[in-house]
């Protein structure tokens, strides 16, 4: 099996695009990632997308054929990939997988969503459909409803309070004033998202992500080539990923994600590294608690105590463990399918020495992470310099 | 007769209405509305309840006390003037809910606030025949008085359900006899796809309620050779506090024995409901060889009168679900508009 | 639906046991309908067919016999709710397919009040 690296990253920008289609979308991301990779259109082997729910917020399905036709890339093989907002990420794995077998050489990976060329509460309802549609959705249970559920019980068990939740998408939005293709540069406080509207309370409307448009892309190549395209390969040095039960009434936790666990487990493994070694993270901050379980499941501080390490700093981009340097779904913004990819993107600039202002340093690997619905999927992939 | 009630539940909604609540929305007198119709408030049924929730609950409370299997109940009819579906019936929805399908005969009976002592009749005969093992009869409403309308502060919802079978020992309560007086008489109706009754102001009362509440009343107690003195209780069907206790006046009860079974003060008339919960809130209380009767009145316009012997079983079986005071005390009092919302008075 | 070789509750059901595989046969199993809260949220942006009820409380529920479900709480002021609250299951109308399609009826949760705990529940 092959070792494979990165060699070209592109990001849209992200935010309410009303001006700019699902198709023109795919365009400019496709584009600007050939270009950073240096390679031609016709090297490409084959392509894999991950979105969630065109058929929900644009009406489109077949958006395999739909994104190879508008790309140019016709005839060679693409594949859309779902996992409701691991969809991403999911596609990134895929991409490795074929790179690594040997089947493809050149694969592009990318991910997209347009969410809003449908009302607010269609959309809210299109992103229910990643709960369970007959025992979650049917007796009136929202996705934010979900996560406000593991919120109450990591409160309850572990005393993580509403404050320290609030300091993560503090962070977040400072972090995304730093990046160009944010959808938000406006920093906020504490008493910002504590005043802001109750959505599923405890969870208020700033502290989960927004509804956002955008696409992400990246240029898959086997290690061994990878030289010849681009002075900084990334590689991808772990990838895993876990399945746990669709409702979350029957996961054996309510306070993390034991998909996040298994997911992790394969690709440190894969790695050859453990939690210490992983210089900062992309973690899928759907909404703030998210951010704080994870960092947790992944191993970054002890269970229970994600709260405290958010609190005290840890996790700012000067702190022991930056995560989402980026801005992470709640700064940056979430088109759903977008996400898993623009997590790697972000972790290939930082790791290329690009990010600028939220440059992280000393470091030669990152995590990226990404979760479906209420955990339901969840993918890991682990990154290192290739040198 | 050789039939009687095997079990009995009710069920009654959380909310309340008071009388000023209403009376302050349109400008009147509450005093004197309370005055005149003896109701102090009413039940108000949840944004997620309707006639079939209400009947489901009080068939499970029914089937609890009757400590029976419900795959032996052979027939279920459930009378309402608030079906939830204007095709389709109730009666299948609380069969399976309770358990009860799929071997069984179903319907839904309309006889304005007589549909569930309607049911009764039909079981008893059915058991009696030997057809069924058991039968379910349920009388359940949600009622709808247009806004402003005296209506308004009486139209309630509850239910109560009533499993007959051949009497035995798991007889609670046998049935001695029953008689029915029925006339075609047009004091209050609603016609098909309009949203509220209307009714004939005080053609409602002597030639209406009275008349046939009377006469089957009458009709009873001479069958069976009996007199009020020969009763510990009587229950009648109760659009508001002042008809029961004029009736039970009339024919010679006295007022002791009609108040424990007299629930409209507190709950307002819960139609279909009414005449079943009040005889349930008297068998709560009472002690084996009391006897009771029991008269419904439906508009349009009939009465079924019953005479009810208490036997010993009650005091085993009377604990094993709430009881109607239960649910009567579990209250909460909610304002007018918060009623309107729920009952969906207002559109978005 | 119960297992009959480890005998694990199992709700909704299901027709092969998760934990014993093959071994293990499933049989219909009557649950008694009480349970406690394990977690809740208060809901303020609901979805279609559940404004009216807002704010109300969703919550994950562990029933006596062992199996979890995630059901409303109603009839209650959700900010009287509590986790450890016992709770007992009852049917009610959870929505309707439009105003001329079916009606949804369903399980939501009701706080046990003092009467309820009179009644003896089988």
């Amino acid at each position: 099996m092959r070792k494979v690296a990165i060699i070209g990253v592109s990001c849209t920008k992200f935010g309410e695009l009303w001006d700019i289609s699902f198709r023109q979308m795919i365009v400019e991301a496709g584009a600007r990632a050939i270009e950073d990779a240096g390679i031609d259109g016709k090297q490409i082997d084959a392509m894999y997308v991950g979105n969630m729910s065109a058929g929900q917020f644009i009406s489109q399905e077949h958006i395999s054929s739909l994104i190879a036709d508008h790309a140019g890339l016709v005839p060679i093989p693409c594949t859309r990939v779902e996992a409701a907002c691991a969809s991403g990420g999911l596609a990134l794995r895929q991409g490795v997988i074929a790179v690594a077998s040997g089947i493809h050489d050149i694969v592009v990976v990318g991910g997209i969503e347009k969410m809003t060329d449908i009302m607010t509460e269609q959309t809210t309802e299109a992103l229910a459909t990643a709960a369970d549609q007959e025992w979650e959705a049917f007796v009136g249970a929202t996705f934010p409803g979900l996560y406000a559920m593991m919120a109450r019980r990591h409160m309850y068990e572990y005393g993580t309070t509403e404050e320290q939740m609030a300091m993560a998408a503090v962070k977040n939005h400072h972090n995304a004033c730093f990046n160009p293709c944010a959808q938000y540069q406006m920093e906020i406080t504490v008493d910002d998202v504590l005043k802001s509207a109750p959505v599923d309370s405890p969870l208020k409307l700033l502290d989960c992500s927004p509804i956002t448009d955008g696409a992400a892309c990246l240029i898959l190549a086997p290690a061994e080539k990878a030289k010849q395209y681009t002075d900084t390969p990334i590689l991808v040095a772990g990838t895993g990923q876990a399945s746990d039960t669709l409702c979350l009434h029957d996961r054996s936790t309510l306070t993390g994600l034991r998909g996040t666990v298994d997911a992790s487990r394969i690709a440190y493994k894969m790695a050859g590294v453990g939690p210490r070694d992983i210089g900062f993270a992309e973690v899928h901050d759907c909404f703030t608690i998210a951010e704080i379980m994870a960092i947790e499941d992944l191993g970054f501080c002890n269970k229970g105590e994600g709260g405290k390490a958010t609190e005290e700093g840890e996790t700012a981009i000067g702190g022991r463990i930056p995560i989402n340097t980026s801005g992470g779904l709640k700064g940056k913004g979430h088109p759903v399918g977008a996400t898993g990819i623009a997590q790697a993107v972000e972790l290939v600039l930082q790791l290329r020495g690009e990010a600028g202002k939220r440059q992280v340093g000393g470091t030669e690997i990152g995590l990226c992470h990404n979760v479906g619905g209420s955990g339901g999927t969840v993918v890991v992939h682990v990154l290192k310099r290739g040198d | 007769m050789e039939v009687g009630i095997v079990g009995y539940g009710v069920y009654i909604p959380r909310y309340r209405l008071k009388v000023e609540e209403a009376a302050r929305m349109w400008g009147m007198d509450a005093e004197r509305v309370k005055r005149g119709l003896l109701v102090e408030e009413k039940s108000v049924p949840g944004p997620d309840e309707d006639t079939a929730t209400i009947a489901v609950e009080a068939a499970r409370n029914a089937v609890r006390k009757a400590g029976i299997n419900p795959q032996d109940i052979g027939a279920i009819y459930v009378g309402s003037e608030s079906h939830p579906y204007a095709v389709k019936p109730t009666a299948s929805i609380v069969a399976e809910a309770i358990m009860a399908t799929p071997d069984l005969t179903a319907a839904d009976y309309e006889f304005a606030c007589k549909a569930g002592t309607a049911g009764i009749q039909t079981c008893m005969g059915m058991a009696e025949a030997g057809m069924i093992k058991y039968g379910m009869a349920i009388g359940s409403d949600t009622a709808q008085g247009a806004p402003g309308d005296p209506l308004e502060y009486t139209a309630a919802a509850g239910g109560g359900a009533f499993i007959v079978g051949k009497n035995g020992s798991d007889t609670l309560a046998a049935i001695e006899g029953t008689y029915s007086y029925t006339t075609d008489t047009p004091d209050f109706w609603r016609r098909e796809m309009r949203p509220y009754p209307r009714h004939g102001g005080r053609f409602t009362g002597k030639p209406a309620y009275f008349k046939h509440v009377l006469s089957a009343a009458y009709g009873l107690l001479r069958q069976l050779k009996l007199t009020p003195q020969d009763f510990a209780y009587a229950v009648f069907h109760q659009p508001n506090g002042k008809f029961p206790l004029q009736a039970a006046a009339e024919l010679g009860f006295k007022k002791e024995q009609v108040l424990p079974g007299l629930l409209v003060i507190k709950i307002g008339n819960t139609y279909s409901g009414a005449t079943m919960i009040g005889l349930a809130a008297i068998l709560d209380q009472a002690k084996a060889g009391d006897r009771i009767l029991a008269v419904s009145y439906g508009s349009g316009a009939g009465s079924d009168a019953f005479s009810l012997v208490v036997r010993d079983a009650i005091e085993a079986k009377r604990d094993a679900s709430p009881k109607v005071l239960d649910y009567v005390n579990n209250k909460v009092n909610i304002d007018y508009g918060t009623y309107a919302k729920f009952r969906q008075l207002l559109v978005r | 639906m119960k297992c009959g070789f480890c005998n694990k509750v199992f709700f909704p059901p299901r027709f092969s046991c998760p934990v014993c595989r093959r071994k293990g046969t499933l049989e219909p199993y009557k649950l008694n309908g009480r349970g406690k809260i394990v977690t809740f949220a208060i809901t303020h942006v609901a979805p279609n067919g559940f404004e009216d009820q807002v704010p109300y409380a969703i919550a994950i529920i562990e029933l006596e016999e062992g199996p979890r479900l995630t059901a409303q709480v109603t009839d209650c002021d959700p900010n009287q709710v509590k986790i450890g609250d016992e709770v007992e299951m009852i049917f009610r109308r959870i929505g309707q397919e439009g105003s001329d399609g079916p009606i949804y009826y369903g399980y939501k949760a009701r706080l046990i009040s003092p009467y309820t705990l009179r009644a003896n529940v089988k």
